[in-house]
């Protein structure tokens, strides 16, 4: 069987996680031996158009990004979503929460109208075209990166999570940060990352995007138990911009 | 001198964000030469709007993913500077050490696995770990020993969650110190060591140009300064207070383009490692004194290749500061703080120098905690100008090379200052052609 050739794109994002695939270290050479990577822009010379996995990082943030996602979906047969503006749209969907001429005039003033810095709603890769994986985090976990890839390298669906980041937490024999008086989205967050950000003395603010089917009534439930409403949990969602196209 | 250059590289390779080269010349004669930057604009100042201060750090870490620890700590020291917070000398410790685990990262993830390439006369590390195992190995170990000091420290390895205003969480034990000083001591200073012999085996490679100009970077009396201290430049005495950095990162307008680039006593400017080290040489510690002495880097070198070569004495910089750090951690005791925040209004500038160069970001804050405007100023930013005026006396010198060898070096300098285009591309604006 020939190794699948891969090939790895950024779009508007911070590159932190083509970085955590850097940080893989040896490893990398051990997936090396499961696919081909032939395009890199971020660490190779080399390019080319004919690969089976793309794998996208970054929001499409502008009408050409949009044409050039739809041009790498044709020609790869899988289409991996890397990190959250790839997965949700990420931080860049705070964005969104604005008036669009407004933000432009914001940050670049009277040169706001030139072309380059043309912008448009923020959206997830899945927002233009179909993806076939998701590997959600800011930034990605590396685990989880390996686990897919092996899996897609080998032909298998791989299982992500579908319950709660409290799940994980909690094995970790962390107090809750609520017990601390903060806003945690562990409840609503789908696990996979290994709960760092609680673990470190962190609220969790949800950047992996939100379980299939989130309990909304516990959620409801945690708030009114520890004094806080939804409106303070609505303004820890907008920071990572959860599924909705428009945040709040 | 008859042939007819024509050079356009379109989203360049092994840099961090995508830029362009677009060289023109024909019998001699120039008709372009431009550094252009097509990163999608992020808009992070208008996205902060209407954020809680205890969300800032959150955001703007996402600036950048390579440098997020020095977009983290240059957030808190601007919300603290803005809403009166003090902090305590542990912090400023814990902080310290964190950045350096960021600085060692970023340049030993630059120079070994996208300069040294150029260097081995090879495309990508890949085809390096077969050729040069031992120096592949070497860089790795380096690597993986920055990321696990910014995992412990930061509680995650890229976009931190402990460097929060007013306080350093600890979710790390006087063991687990004791153990990274411990890997510093007996692996990260000999791999060191190892590579500086590696670069010098390569110097040659580094091209022989000089160019002078500005050299802009933070410094302060007590130690080799990435964290403290005014803003100094080689090219005056006066040392600047932060809250003053509008004075020194001056935008204009290029004649020959619209592009804007940052100038204070020139057209152009420089930050990242050689600018520190043309700044503060004389208060390297004396394992990175001497391996800048065994590389022959000295005060006052104006030839841009030679950042890399800063990079590689900070390596040995930033691991011998922690090892003093770390023993003043661990005979002091770590204890668990609680940041104690008031919330109130004022404008704040935090400045720290990232891996590639001084930043700035300067908040506003209401009676309420909200952000109500945001300035962030990026090194790679205030370095546009200074790789045009490069590109501009090296196309005329190497044009006899035919454009193969005149497109590595171009290349070559837009790496050597280790840009961060994504960090940048927010607030830059470049004429497309």
């Amino acid at each position: 069987m020939s190794k699948p050739r891969v090939a790895i794109f950024d779009f508007a994002c911070c590159e932190g996680c083509q970085l955590q695939i850097v940080n893989l270290e040896e490893e990398i050479v051990d997936l090396i031996s499961l696919v081909e990577p032939v395009e890199w822009r971020e660490a190779m010379t080399e390019s080319s158009d004919e690969y089976d996995i793309a794998m996208v990082e970054g929001s499409i943030t502008r009408p050409q990004d949009e044409e050039r996602v739809k041009e790498i979906r044709e020609r790869a047969k899988i289409l991996v979503a890397i990190g959250s503006c790839a997965t949700t749209g990420g931080i860049n969907k705070l964005k969104n929460n604005f008036d669009l001429d407004d933000v432009k005039r914001w940050v670049y003033g009277e040169a706001a109208d030139m072309p380059h810095l043309n912008t448009a709603v923020t959206k997830s890769v899945g927002g233009v075209v179909k993806v076939g994986n998701n590997i959600a985090g800011c930034p990605i976990n590396r685990e989880e990166f390996k686990y897919v890839v092996r899996c897609l390298a080998l032909g298998k669906e791989p299982v992500i999570p579908d319950y709660p980041v409290c799940v994980e937490c909690k094995k970790r024999e962390n107090a809750c940060r609520f017990e601390y008086g903060e806003i945690c989205l562990g409840p609503i967050t789908r696990a996979g990352c290994n709960a760092p950000c609680p673990s470190a003395g962190f609220w969790c603010y949800g950047c992996r995007g939100y379980v299939d089917d989130p309990n909304v009534n516990a959620a409801k439930d945690i708030m009114e138990k520890y004094g806080k409403t939804i409106e303070d949990l609505k303004q820890k969602m907008v920071l990572f911009g959860g599924k909705q196209e428009q945040t709040i | 001198m008859s042939q007819a250059i024509d050079i356009n590289v379109h989203h360049m390779t092994r840099v961090e964000g995508h830029g362009n080269i677009v060289i023109k010349a024909d019998s001699g004669a120039i008709q372009k030469i431009e550094w252009q930057v097509p990163e999608a604009p992020r808009f992070f100042e208008a996205m902060v709007r209407g954020r809680s201060w205890m969300d800032l750090q959150t955001i703007t870490s996402r600036i950048c993913g390579i440098c997020s620890i020095s977009h983290s700590l240059t957030s808190v020291k601007a919300t603290e500077d803005a809403m009166g917070i003090q902090t305590s000398e542990q912090t400023h410790k814990l902080r310290l050490l964190t950045h350096f685990a960021e600085q060692l990262q970023s340049h030993s993830l630059h120079v070994g696995y996208l300069v040294a390439p150029d260097l081995l006369g090879v495309k990508s590390v890949v085809p390096l770990v077969a050729s040069h195992p031992d120096v592949v190995k070497t860089i790795i170990r380096i690597h993986r020993v920055a990321n696990e000091w910014s995992d412990l420290l930061g509680g995650r390895t890229t976009h931190p969650v402990t460097i929060v205003p007013g306080g350093h969480l600890t979710p790390f034990n006087e063991n687990d110190l004791r153990e990274l000083k411990k890997t510093i001591e007996e692996t990260t200073v000999p791999d060191h060591k190892a590579l500086a012999g590696v670069i010098l085996s390569v110097a040659d490679k580094l091209p022989d140009f000089d160019r002078p100009t500005e050299y802009i970077s933070l410094s302060c009396p007590e130690y080799y300064s990435f964290y403290d201290g005014d803003i100094v430049s080689t090219d005056t005495d006066e040392k600047v207070p932060v809250q003053e950095f509008e004075r020194v990162a001056n935008e204009y307008v290029s004649p020959q383009s619209t592009a804007k680039f940052a100038r204070w006593h020139r057209d152009s400017y420089a930050v990242g490692a050689l600018a520190r080290f043309n700044n503060n040489a004389e208060q390297l510690l004396p394992l990175a004194a001497a391996t800048a002495n065994k590389l022959g880097l000295e005060k006052g070198c104006c030839n841009p290749y030679m950042n890399n070569v800063a990079q590689v004495i900070e390596c040995v910089q930033v691991c011998e500061h922690a090892l003093k750090l770390l023993d003043e951690l661990l005979s002091a005791g770590l204890k668990p703080e609680k940041p104690d925040v008031t919330v109130k209004a004022g404008t704040g500038v935090g400045c720290v120098e990232a891996p590639r160069g001084i930043l700035f970001h300067k908040y506003t804050i209401d009676e309420k905690g909200n952000c109500v405007e945001a300035n962030c100023c990026i090194p790679t930013n205030q370095n546009h100008a200074n790789i045009q005026k490069d590109f501009e006396a090296l196309v005329p010198k190497y044009m006899d090379r035919g454009q193969d060898e005149l497109r590595l070096l171009l290349e070559m300098n837009v790496r050597s200052y280790d840009p961060c285009i994504s960090c940048s591309a927010h607030y830059l604006d470049v004429k497309f052609v």
